[in-house]
Parts: structure tokens; sequence; C-alpha cells
């Protein structure tokens, strides 16, 4: 497997899992124009997903489609965080990841767009203003449950805390994206990361989770019991009528 | 046939969300070049999960089908399409369908986000407010005219 094949895998199933979980919110959101937003919001991610995965798939050689890689490989296979696949929880679960990981994707993409892959950097300058909303979105609502009234602003704060062990594995640097020169290093991202989300954190009267202990697995495969009903439900049809169209 | 008349009748293909827009107003066609006897013309999505791009795609493929031309359509990311590709005249035409056409700036910032206010597509009113940042597709957002009190979409700015 090449590095580029694996970092694209990386990028690409972490879109697309996030995607998943935003999906999951459709006309099971607190109203409906948020309904319509996370729906919006899971459909850029599900488009970054098939371009990256897209790409992965030409990089490896093999023959395989976007949708091969999405829906033919195992929970093993899969080398997304395990902050995506953490089921959607609370409401305000949700908009703790979403600001976790659209302020993460966002500085990510930022520094990929101007790499020197041809491809990622097109995929990257296209994501980096849809992701502009996202991390616009999940602030308003953080913002507005932290500083609303009690019983909001408890929730907000649970997951905040709920989702802070997962963070770090974001930032996590390999030998990897060490040696591939095109690959943005995850870790050179946290600070400003970590300023932007306490600034956000601050003024939403919440605070920032203090966890020492964090989780990590995902970017070799190892992922959290969830993924595998995550999986089930994703791929579902396509392993019942492998190549039907419609 | 010249690339000129070929980008004019391929850009007469409707957007299948937002009919009253050609692919040419909007922006989202990009060009056409010959590769031998082929000829390839681009397209690029106005956001990454765009789900219309594979009718629209499929409709300049008929189109050069019906003009007896040999040829192929590729979607290229780069660069990423923005609202400022759109004609003046895709502008107006909006407006007249009742969505009002993007502004000049994307109204998302720090923390605290500022809304620019936007006029009434039906009454022109100046008092509106933005209900949601995401509307009926992606490249929308929903608003309420006070005034009138009707709702009415945004193309947002990108």
């Amino acid at each position: 497997m090449s590095d580029l094949f694996v970092y694209g895998l990386r990028l690409g199933d972490d879109a697309l899992i996030a995607a998943q979980r935003t999906a999951e919110w459709i006309a099971a959101a607190p109203q409906l124009e948020e309904d319509v937003a996370l729906g919006n919001i899971g459909l850029d991610q599900l488009g970054q997903a098939r371009s990256l995965l897209q790409y992965a798939g030409t990089v490896e050689g093999a023959g395989r489609s976007e949708d091969d890689l999405a829906y033919f490989r195992d929970e093993r296979d899969f080398l997304n965080v395990q902050l995506c696949e953490l089921p959607t929880g609370d409401f305000a679960h949700s908009i703790a990841r979403l600001l976790f990981f659209a302020t993460y994707q966002h500085l990510l993409y930022e520094e990929l767009r101007g790499c020197a892959d041809e491809t990622l950097a097109g995929v990257a300058g296209k994501a980096v203003k849809e992701v502009a909303y996202h991390v616009d979105h999940a602030t308003q609502w953080v913002l507005r449950l932290g500083d609303g009234t009690e019983e909001s602003h408890r929730r907000m704060q649970a997951g905040l805390d709920a989702m802070w062990p997962y963070t770090a594995e974001l930032f996590a640097s390999d030998d990897l994206v060490k040696r591939l020169d095109v690959a943005v290093d995850p870790s050179t991202l946290e600070e400003e990361w970590l300023s932007r989300v306490t600034q956000v954190i601050d003024e939403s009267t919440c605070e920032r989770p203090t966890s020492s202990y964090q989780h990590s697995g995902g970017r070799e495969g190892r992922h959290t019991e969830h993924f595998g009903f995550l999986l089930a439900e994703l791929q579902h049809v396509a392993r019942s009528h492998p190549g039907a169209s419609w | 046939m010249t690339d000129t008349a070929i980008l004019e009748a391929v850009g007469e293909v409707a957007d299948p969300e937002v009919p009253v827009l050609t692919i040419a107003d909007l922006g989202v066609l990009r060009g056409v070049r010959h590769e031998g006897d082929e000829v390839v013309v681009t397209i690029t999505p106005t956001y990454s999960g765009c789900p219309a791009m594979d009718l629209i795609k499929h409709e300049v493929e008929l189109t050069l089908r019906a003009l007896q031309l040999n040829g192929r359509v590729e979607t290229v990311l780069s660069p990423a399409w923005t609202t400022d590709w759109m004609s003046d005249e895709g502008k107006a035409k909006l407006t007249e369908y009742g969505i009002a056409p993007p502004t000049g700036r994307r109204a998302v910032g720090g923390p605290v986000s500022l809304s620019l206010t936007l006029r009434c597509p039906q009454c022109g009113s100046p008092d509106t407010t933005e209900l949601s940042r995401f509307g009926s597709t992606s490249c929308k957002s929903l608003w309420r005219c006070n005034s009138c009190r009707e709702p009415f979409d945004h193309f947002k700015a990108i």
C-alpha cells in the first residue's frame, strides 16, 4: 500500500463516516431547519469523501472505485479517527463533535490546498469554503446552548466532555505523514485548533474539558464497538445486492 | 463547429434544482477542448456533494450527441467554483424567480458571525431575517421578509 493511498483513505474515511453520522439527524433534529442544515453539512462531507476515495482508488491502481472502498471494506480496513464514528448521542454531543471536527478540517484543508498534489489541493480548495459554514453552524449552536438555560448549558458541557477524549487522535503525527511530502502533518494544526475551540467554549460560558485520557487507534484500523453497527447500516444494501444500480 | 458554438449549445442546459438558471449562467460550465476527434466539455460542481452533477453531465452528453459530436464530459474541482462566476444575467433571473442572488461577501467570520441584510426578492424590503444558513439545496440559505412575511431562498456567497 502506497503512502498516498493510505493518506487518501484517512482523509476520505474521516469525511465518509462523519457524513454517515451527520445524516442520522435528518428527520430527528430539534427543528426542521436543523434537519435541513445537518442534511446539507452531511452532503458536503459525503461529496468530499467521494472525491477523496475516488482518488485513493486511482492511486492504488487496483481498479477499486469510491463505492468499492466505501461498501466493500471491513471494519479494520477503515482508517478514520474514532471521533467520527461515535454515536450521535444527545444533540449537544453531535454539535460538540461538529465543532471539533469542522475546526480541524478547516485548518487541514487550508494547508492542503497549497500542497503539490493537484487532486488533493483541488479537493481541499473546494472543501475549505464548505467547512467554513460547518464551523460557523457548530459555533452558533455551542454559544446558544452553552449560554442558554441551565439545562442547555449542562447538556452542552456534557457533550464537550464526552467528545474531548477523542480529539487528540486528530493531531497524532506518524512516520507516514512525515514521509509523504504532500501530506499535512496534523500535529502542526493543534495549537491553532486549541485556540479556536477554546475561544468558542469560553464565550459559550462552558468550560474546556480537562480530561487527560485520550483514545486512539482509528488510524490503525482499531475502532470503537459502535463502528461495526454503523458499517452494517452503511453497507447493507450494497452488499446484499452487489452491482445493483438504480 | 466552433468552440463558441459548442459552448453556447451546451451552456443552455438548465440546472435541475434551479431550472431558471443555465449551467452557463451559474459558471458550472468551464470550457471545451479537443482531444483528437473527441470534444471534451469540462464542468465543475457548485458544492462537493452537489447531487445535480450526474444529471447535468448526462444532459450535456445528450446535447453533444444531438449536435452529432463525438464527445465526453469531464468534472474538474479546481479552480473551486465561486458565486463570483455567476453572470449578471443569472443574478437578474434569480431575483425574478424569487431567490435573492449572492452578494459580494460571505457572512461567515469569527465566533460570532455577522449577518448582512438582504433585500426581499418579492417586495424589495431590506427588513429581512436569516432563518437558517442552510436551505433547500447546498447552495442556498433560508430567509424571511419581515415586511411581506414571505420566506425566501438566498443563493449564498461562497
